[in-house]
């Protein structure tokens, strides 16, 4: 099924001739309007006017994360804060946060990209689209929100948490289309089948977009079992324009990067040098059409690779493989981007700890836990356990404040935590996915 | 008056509190009263050793988390009801106990009490005014043989 079978299909030359066309008024436009890329590209000896094909982008200077940090809250705005009609940001500590902002018409292109993603997966006006993706300063929630109201389905905008009264919703409401992190999802299984449901009669789901985290082949099986639906993968980041950058189609064999609005490339991220097709490397998006924030060659730090050959489903727009990697310390816990150095940060504030932790990431059951531990410093270590589960408590309080998810805090002796010369070992993750 | 309690962080995992012990032995160290307070993930070990300014420096030169602390021992008549007279009294001066833990010693038909509490000072007097007897550290290393 198709939402937009004209773009979706369209012939690659006219694909990339209209890439091309927008390409150049995006790299002119920033180049006007945000400081930081008209820096950019003067350094690099980039002239935006020399672009003359789409394999000129090589020769754009990429932006990165650092940049986005650099410019908070909204120095990479290309438009005044007028014309910006939402505001989205991942977590982060003060000033660290990333911040994206929309335009009337950059919505109308993000509800347009859902709709596409979410018509992937069968949905039409007659479904009841479950949305438990987080709402909020997460682009989850909103984003799915958007793209299913245009397609004119009802939607139930029940967020994140209170699985029992999900279950009795998704039930009694007769939800038909699942929207969550692929964990999730599964934990909403199990604990419909503990209250008494059988998901497969008891619920009318026919298919679930499931996104946000990294999953397996092996966790699709279980999912589509489990549920009795048609389970497939979306991709995006808040940088680019949040979920629906690029989804899978039923042939579940890499997702569709909506490539009218999104140039895609892959790099070597040692060299930066472009990879071949089907190489894996870094992911690098340049939005061809956002105005509120635009990005140009922008490192994801998601691995994944390009799909060569054409899909049988007809749609001519590149497929990216499911993404299997990345290449910084983010780790993705219950959908929500999580950096060691935000810890690290809360550690350093907090005058009673040293700023020598480890963390350990498991899957209970399907959910992520997240357990910090951290070294109790000997000035204040106190012979109290009231005084010892009160710092507990702080830190506990104080990392959840600025990561938005439930962590476990560990007080383990000093000097346990490895030392070592040059890059730390900060992370465990013993999550089979 | 008082008596100096060592503290000691200790992670829970197996053989811990072993190692700890041992270490203590190895050096010549005596303990005479050893409680241990937990919670899942780690507990507090308190103990009165009979050299503890060697325990600390013995302890912390091996990595250890260690802490003194004023403690008051408190001699308890080895009959019923003799610890909750103390602990009235106590309660009644609104001093709050931050915790106790007690020994008997049937040869001297005596028990001792180990208790953390606040303003020790005025816990001391209000004891020894009442006829209980707080123990000098000495004393309490004697006792505890």
């Amino acid at each position: 099924m198709y939402w937009n079978r004209a773009i979706e299909c369209m012939d690659r030359d006219r694909l990339e001739e209209l890439q091309l066309k927008r390409l150049k008024e995006v790299l002119a436009r920033v180049y006007e309007k945000v400081p930081l890329y008209r820096r950019k590209f003067d350094a690099a000896g980039f002239d935006p006017r020399s672009v003359n094909a789409l394999d000129d982008i090589k020769n754009v200077p990429f932006s990165t994360k650092e940049d986005m940090r650099e410019s908070y809250p909204f120095d990479m705005f290309a438009v005044s804060l007028k014309e910006v009609v939402r505001i989205h940001a991942s977590s982060g500590t003060t000033g660290k946060s990333t911040v994206v902002g929309y335009t009337r018409n950059d919505i109308a292109v993000w509800a347009e990209l859902m709709a596409r993603t979410l018509a992937n997966a069968g949905t039409t006006s007659d479904d009841v689209v479950h949305n438990a993706y987080g709402y909020g300063l997460f682009t989850g929630g909103l984003g799915v929100h958007y793209g299913a109201e245009k397609i004119g389905a009802s939607v139930i905008p029940i967020s994140g948490g209170n699985t029992r009264r999900q279950v009795q919703i998704m039930a009694d409401f007769g939800s038909t289309i699942l929207a969550c992190t692929p964990s999730y999802s599964l934990f909403l299984g199990e604990s419909a089948i503990e209250a008494g449901y059988n998901p497969s009669k008891d619920f009318k789901l026919k298919a679930g977009v499931f996104g946000a985290e990294p999953w397996s082949e092996s966790m699709r099986k279980e999912i589509e079992e489990k549920l009795n639906i048609l389970a497939i993968d979306i991709y995006g980041l808040s940088e680019v324009i949040g979920p629906g950058v690029a989804a899978e189609c039923k042939e579940k064999n890499g997702l569709h990067v909506n490539e009218d609005h999104f140039l895609i490339e892959v790099i070597d991220p040692e060299t930066g040098e472009n990879a071949p097709p089907g190489t894996l490397g870094e992911i690098v998006f340049t939005s061809l059409t956002k105005e509120a924030i635009p990005i140009i060659r922008y490192r994801t730090r998601d691995i994944s690779s390009i799909i060569p050959g054409s899909c049988p489903c007809e749609r001519t727009h590149a497929r990216m493989a499911r993404v299997s990697g990345r290449t910084d310390d983010m780790l993705i816990i219950r959908g929500i981007n999580v950096f060691p150095s935000q810890i690290e940060s809360v550690l350093l504030e907090i005058e009673e700890t040293e700023p020598h932790y480890l963390l350990v990431v498991e899957r209970k059951g399907h959910l992520d836990t997240l357990e910090v531990q951290v070294e109790v410093d000997e000035k204040h270590f106190s012979d109290e356990v009231r005084s010892l589960e009160a710092l507990e408590n702080k830190i506990r309080r104080e990392i959840e404040s600025i990561l938005q998810i439930s962590v476990d805090v560990k007080l383990v002796e000093p000097k346990t935590i490895q030392r070592s010369e040059g890059k730390a070992k900060r992370v465990v993750d013993k999550r089979q996915i | 008056m008082g008596v100096d309690q060592i503290s000691v962080f200790m992670e829970n995992r197996e053989g811990r509190l072993a190692e700890m012990t041992k270490l203590l032995g190895e050096r010549g160290i005596n303990v005479r009263a050893l409680f241990v307070a937990d919670t899942a993930d780690y507990g507090i070990a308190r103990m009165i050793v009979d050299q503890p300014q060697k325990a600390i420096d013995v302890l912390k030169a091996d990595g250890y988390t260690v802490n003194r602390t004023q403690v008051l021992a408190v001699e308890v008549p080895d009959r019923p009801g003799s610890l909750s007279g103390i602990l009235s009294m106590l309660n009644e001066a609104k001093l709050n106990i931050e915790y106790l833990y007690c020994f008997a010693d049937p040869e001297r038909e005596t028990a001792l009490g180990i208790m953390r509490i606040e303003e020790t000072e005025r816990a001391t007097e209000l004891l020894r005014s009442s006829g209980v007897r707080v123990l000098e550290a000495e004393d309490v290393y004697s006792i505890l043989k």
